[in-house]
C-alpha cells in the first residue's frame, strides 16, 4: 500500500510539472501581452503544486529523493503523467482546449482530494491547488467559449484542437491496481467516479461555444505506466539538461 | 525566558515587509501561522505561502533569517499547507493600506465562489473610488492579482484576487 501511495501522488506531481514545464514555454511568446502573463502565471501555480507533490512523493518513497531527485534525475520512462499534459502547445486555440479539458479534470480531483481525512499531508496541498485549478477553469472555459463562438476562423481552429485532444482525455479516467488501491484506502475515488461529472461540464462549455464534442471513442493511453508520447523525452531534454550537466548547480 | 524569545521573534516578524507588496508585512498578510518553542528549543515559525507557486516565498524566507539571525540563534522556518492560506486573513488596516497604495483589496469572502471567480462584483477604482471599473485579465503583475481599469478615470490598476 505504501508503494502504491507513493505512485498516486507521483502521477497527480507529475500531470502539474510536466503541463507547468509546457505552459512555460509560452512565457514571452503569449498571443497578447495580458494572455502571456495569465500563462506564466498558471504555469507557476502548476509548478507550485508539482513542488509540493514531489516532495510529498519523494517522502513517502522514503529513498531519500526530493523534489529535484524527482523532477531531474527520472527518465522519461518514469514519469508517470498523463499524455495529454505533454502534447506540445500547438497554436493558442490548442494549449487552451488542452488546458480546459485538463482543468474540469484537475477541479473535480482536487475536491476529492480536499475532503477526504485519510491522508492529511495530501489533502491539505490539494485544499491550496483547488482554489488555484478553480480560477484557472474559470480562465481556460472562457477562452474556449470566446474562440469557438469567435470568428469562422477561431471556430473552425479550436474545434480542430478539440478533435485532435480528445481521444487523450479517456486516459484520465481510467483505473489500475494502483488507483484502486488508493481507492479501497479511501484517499480517492476510482478515476471512472469523475467521468459523468467532467463529462457533463465540458459538454456545457463546449454548447456554450458552440463547438461539436467529438464522438470518438478511440483511446490513447499509457502515460501513467510510463509509455509516453516521444513529445516528453524532448521536453524532459530541455527541462533537465542543466542538472544532469552540473549536478546541484544553483544559481 | 522562554516567552522572551518568541515574543522578540515575533515582534521582529512584525517588521519583515512583503517584497512584492512592500508597504505590508508578513504578519498583516496572515502569512505567519504562529510561532513556538520546540522540544530542543527552537524557535519555530509557521509560514504558509499565498499562492503554492509564489516566487516570493523563497525571498520572504531569506529576509526571516537576515532580520532574525543577529538576535536569535536558534530557529526554523516550516512550510505549513493547510489550513490554506485566504485573503479573509488580511486585515481592515492592511486593505486600507492597499487602496493607498493604489491596489484595489480584495472584495468579500472566500466563501463566495463568485468573488472567488471574479464573477460579477464590483471592484472600485483605488484613484477615483469609481465602481465604474473593468477586468482587463484575471491574471496580473503577480499570481495573487488582476488587472483592471476604470471606464471613469481611465487608469489601469492591480485588484488584490479574493482567494
Amino acid at each position: 500500500m505504501a508503494d502504491q501511495q507513493h505512485e498516486w501522488i507521483l502521477r497527480l506531481g507529475d500531470d502539474a510539472l510536466v503541463l507547468a514545464q509546457r505552459l512555460s514555454e509560452w512565457c514571452s511568446h503569449g498571443p497578447a501581452l495580458e494572455e502571456d502573463i495569465a500563462l506564466s502565471n498558471i504555469a507557476l501555480d502548476l509548478l507550485g503544486q508539482a513542488r509540493a507533490l514531489l516532495t510529498l512523493a519523494g517522502q513517502r518513497e522514503g529513498q531519500g529523493r526530493d523534489e529535484d531527485a524527482l523532477a531531474y534525475f527520472r527518465t522519461d520512462r518514469e514519469f508517470r503523467n498523463a499524455l495529454l499534459v505533454e502534447l506540445p502547445n500547438g497554436h493558442f486555440g490548442d494549449t487552451i482546449v488542452r488546458q480546459m479539458l485538463f482543468d474540469q479534470f484537475a477541479v473535480l480531483r482536487y475536491e476529492a482530494l480536499a475532503s477526504q481525512t485519510v491522508d492529511l499531508e495530501l489533502a491539505a496541498i490539494a485544499a491550496k491547488a483547488l482554489k488555484e485549478v478553480r480560477y484557472h477553469a474559470a480562465h481556460s472555459a472562457q477562452w474556449v467559449v470566446r474562440l469557438g463562438d469567435g470568428t469562422e476562423e477561431s471556430h473552425q481552429r479550436v474545434q480542430e484542437s478539440l478533435n485532435v485532444l480528445w481521444p487523450y482525455t479517456a486516459e484520465l479516467f481510467e483505473d489500475d491496481a494502483v488507483s484502486q488501491a488508493c481507492a479501497e484506502a479511501g484517499v480517492l475515488p476510482l478515476n471512472g467516479s469523475f467521468t459523468a461529472r467532467w463529462t457533463e461540464q465540458v459538454r456545457a462549455i463546449l454548447d456554450e461555444a458552440t463547438l461539436t464534442c467529438p464522438e470518438s471513442t478511440a483511446l490513447l493511453t499509457g502515460g501513467r505506466s510510463g509509455k509516453h508520447t516521444e513529445h516528453l523525452s524532448y521536453m524532459l531534454a530541455e527541462m533537465q539538461v542543466i542538472q544532469r550537466t552540473y549536478p546541484g548547480a544553483e544559481w | 525566558m522562554v516567552n522572551d524569545r518568541v515574543a522578540q521573534v515575533e515582534r521582529i516578524l512584525d517588521g519583515v515587509m512583503d517584497p512584492e507588496l512592500p508597504f505590508l508585512t508578513i504578519t498583516e498578510l496572515g502569512m505567519i501561522q504562529g510561532c513556538d518553542l520546540d522540544k530542543d528549543g527552537t524557535v519555530v515559525i509557521k509560514l504558509t505561502p499565498t499562492y503554492s507557486g509564489c516566487p516570493a516565498t523563497d525571498a520572504i524566507q531569506d529576509d526571516i533569517k537576515s532580520a532574525l539571525q543577529p538576535v536569535e540563534p536558534r530557529f526554523r522556518i516550516d512550510i505549513v499547507h493547510a489550513p490554506a492560506w485566504t485573503t479573509d486573513w488580511i486585515s481592515p488596516e492592511a486593505r486600507e493600506k492597499m487602496r493607498l497604495n493604489g491596489i484595489a483589496p480584495p472584495e468579500g469572502t472566500s466563501a463566495d465562489k463568485a468573488f472567488l471567480l471574479g464573477k460579477s462584483h464590483t471592484v472600485p477604482c483605488p484613484r477615483c473610488a469609481s465602481e465604474d471599473t473593468r477586468l482587463v485579465s484575471p491574471f496580473g503583475s503577480t499570481a495573487c492579482k488582476a488587472h483592471y481599469q476604470c471606464n471613469a478615470c481611465a487608469e489601469p490598476f492591480d485588484h488584490f484576487k479574493c482567494f
